[in-house]
């Protein structure tokens, strides 16, 4: 009896854990589903390198997105990057056990806050800042950067303080028995050592920052062009497809599915590069 | 003790279904989607209706006037909602009324100098053809332009009326609602935008258009252009209720809610 309900429930643990895989090849064959049709139809060159995207002239060019999302996730990650692993570096090596437990939480919760929450602050508090500080509307990728950035924070600095720990101890031991400060230690051995870690965290982070959606919708003002400066609004893959999907019909519709699977390429580009990057850590 | 444990579950769950079929109403709801601007109303109108009506219930979703258009046209709801001069010509079968009429004001900062501006002027800002506040007021000052998104029926309209044909400037922004509109120009004494007179706050300016104000009063006189009716498209063959909802929809009583709210009524 036991036996039979133990086989039972391990079937089941074996079904959901395939569904899992399952959704996501649904997900992946839909979105190319409808958008495949049209790319080869309008072209994908066309599609991508034209900078004109108008629905209602049927004239589809995503590259003002395409410069866009990468605009804003360089410009999250500018602003994470070294924020965040100079953060792990002092929580793993400097801080004390107290000020760690503050600090370590803290930044959890921060992973912990909506998005749009995040876009609300970014809309009401920076983006005025940044327009009397430095011009333009406020509306910008220097704001959608910054909001960015603290968004990816958690997940850079958790990786890297994972990366860091795991390192073995007699690294550590030797420098320092060789005479070395507990900085140069860090810059000279920890940090190499642990580069193929951070360096997976920092794509994970701007796998986040590519695909974040509502705070960039409210904060990067969505005009559709080229920009020229930092100041400048720009709009990205994620939110050309949420505000205009609600409504999207016929061709338009298509052409969204085949943004979407544009930005799909670009994540499963950047999660491939992550995933490598982690296992040759572990080799 | 493990078995009993699944057992008292099992009781559990079987004791809640039974529970909830048979307390639960048989009566499918009279579902209403589309336009953000008729929305709120909708929903505090179902919510009366369904306390005079305990029977019935009135499901209300927003999602934008296209979608109150294609989700009627479909048949996906009782109810469609849209905003908008006038309706696509392919629904032209579907039965249809005007429940409001709802004026947009063009909006600026307080901070801002410019109190009027010319009908003539405000296409051309939108059109990009005046690109500084200059032209219009004193201030040198580039003008952001911030528009609706596409498929807003706020901005179908307001193109319709105000561009005449031509084009929104490429410099233009573009927010996903009346409330990120009202935000956005608030926080920027540059910026000009239009949202649903009902939206109006003392956080944002509402210009004069050649020197009348925008007001429910001046829609209604005829003399403020800047409007549109709001329709409520009925899916084909529809049912009773939704009807009967319509109906309550465009009595005085409704009426006055719709009007006490700021929107004009009809009737």
């Amino acid at each position: 009896m036991n036996k039979f309900i133990e086989t039972i429930i391990e079937k089941s643990i074996i079904l959901i854990a395939f569904s899992t895989v399952a959704v996501l090849f649904l997900i992946a064959f839909f979105i190319f589903k409808e958008g495949i049709p049209f790319l080869a139809q309008y072209g994908l060159p066309g599609f991508l390198t034209g900078s004109t995207w108008l629905p209602g002239e049927d004239k589809f060019g995503i590259l003002p997105m395409i410069i866009g999302s990468i605009y804003v996730t360089l410009g999250a990650l500018i602003v994470g990057v070294p924020l965040g692993v100079g953060s792990a570096i002092f929580l793993v090596e400097f801080a004390n056990k107290r000020i760690r437990n503050i600090i370590k939480p803290a930044i959890e919760l921060l992973a912990g806050i909506p998005s749009v929450v995040y876009g609300f602050i970014g809309i009401m508090v920076l983006a005025p800042w940044v327009r009397i500080n430095f011009g333009g509307s406020g509306l910008s990728i220097l704001t959608a950067s910054i909001v960015l950035g603290i968004m990816i924070l958690p997940t850079i600095i958790s990786i890297t303080m994972d990366s860091l720990t795991a390192l073995p101890s007699v690294y550590k031991e030797g420098s320092i028995a060789l005479g070395a400060t507990t900085w140069q230690t860090v810059i000279m051995v920890l940090l190499p050592g642990a580069k193929s870690g951070i360096l997976a965290g920092i794509i994970l982070g701007m796998g986040r920052a590519i695909g974040e959606t509502m705070a960039v919708i409210m904060i990067t003002g969505n005009a559709i062009r080229i920009p020229t400066s930092l100041y400048d609004s720009v709009r990205t893959m994620t939110s050309n497809i949420a505000l205009e999907m609600g409504y999207a019909l016929g061709i338009h519709r298509s052409a969204l599915f085949a943004n979407a699977v544009v930005l799909f390429g670009f994540i499963m580009i950047l999660n491939t590069i992550a995933i490598l990057i982690i296992n040759k850590r572990s080799k | 003790m493990r078995i009993s444990w699944k057992a008292a579950i099992f009781i559990l769950l079987f004791v809640l279904f039974i529970y909830v079929s048979f307390t639960a109403k048989p009566v499918l709801p009279i579902r209403l989607a589309g336009s953000t601007a008729f929305q709120p109303f909708a929903e505090k109108l179902a919510e009366k209706y369904m306390e005079e009506h305990p029977s019935i219930t009135v499901d209300v979703q927003g999602g934008g006037s296209a979608v109150g258009i294609m989700a009627s046209q479909q048949g996906i709801v009782d109810i469609g909602m849209a905003d908008m001069l006038s309706l696509p010509h392919d629904i032209d079968y579907l039965e249809r009324t005007v429940v409001a009429r709802d004026g947009i004001a063009v909006i600026v900062n307080p901070a801002n100098k410019a109190n009027e501006i010319s009908f003539d002027q405000l296409g051309k800002i939108f059109s990009g053809e005046i690109n500084n506040w200059k032209d219009v007021s004193f201030d040198n000052a580039p003008i952001r332009v911030i528009s609706r998104e596409e498929g807003s029926g706020t901005k179908k309209s307001f193109d319709q009326l105000v561009l005449n044909g031509k084009k929104l400037t490429r410099e233009a922004m573009f927010q996903d609602s009346n409330g990120t509109i009202r935000e956005t120009v608030r926080s920027d004494p540059n910026a000009i935008g239009y949202i649903s007179i009902g939206y109006l706050t003392s956080n944002v300016k509402p210009l004069l258009i050649d020197g009348i104000a925008a007001t429910n009063e001046n829609v209604k006189a005829g003399i403020y252009k800047i409007s549109r009716p709001i329709f409520l498209i009925l899916k084909a063959n529809p049912k009773d209720a939704a009807r009967k909802f319509l109906n309550y929809l465009l009595e005085a009583e409704a009426q006055k809610i719709i009007a006490s709210d700021g929107l004009i009524p009809v009737k």
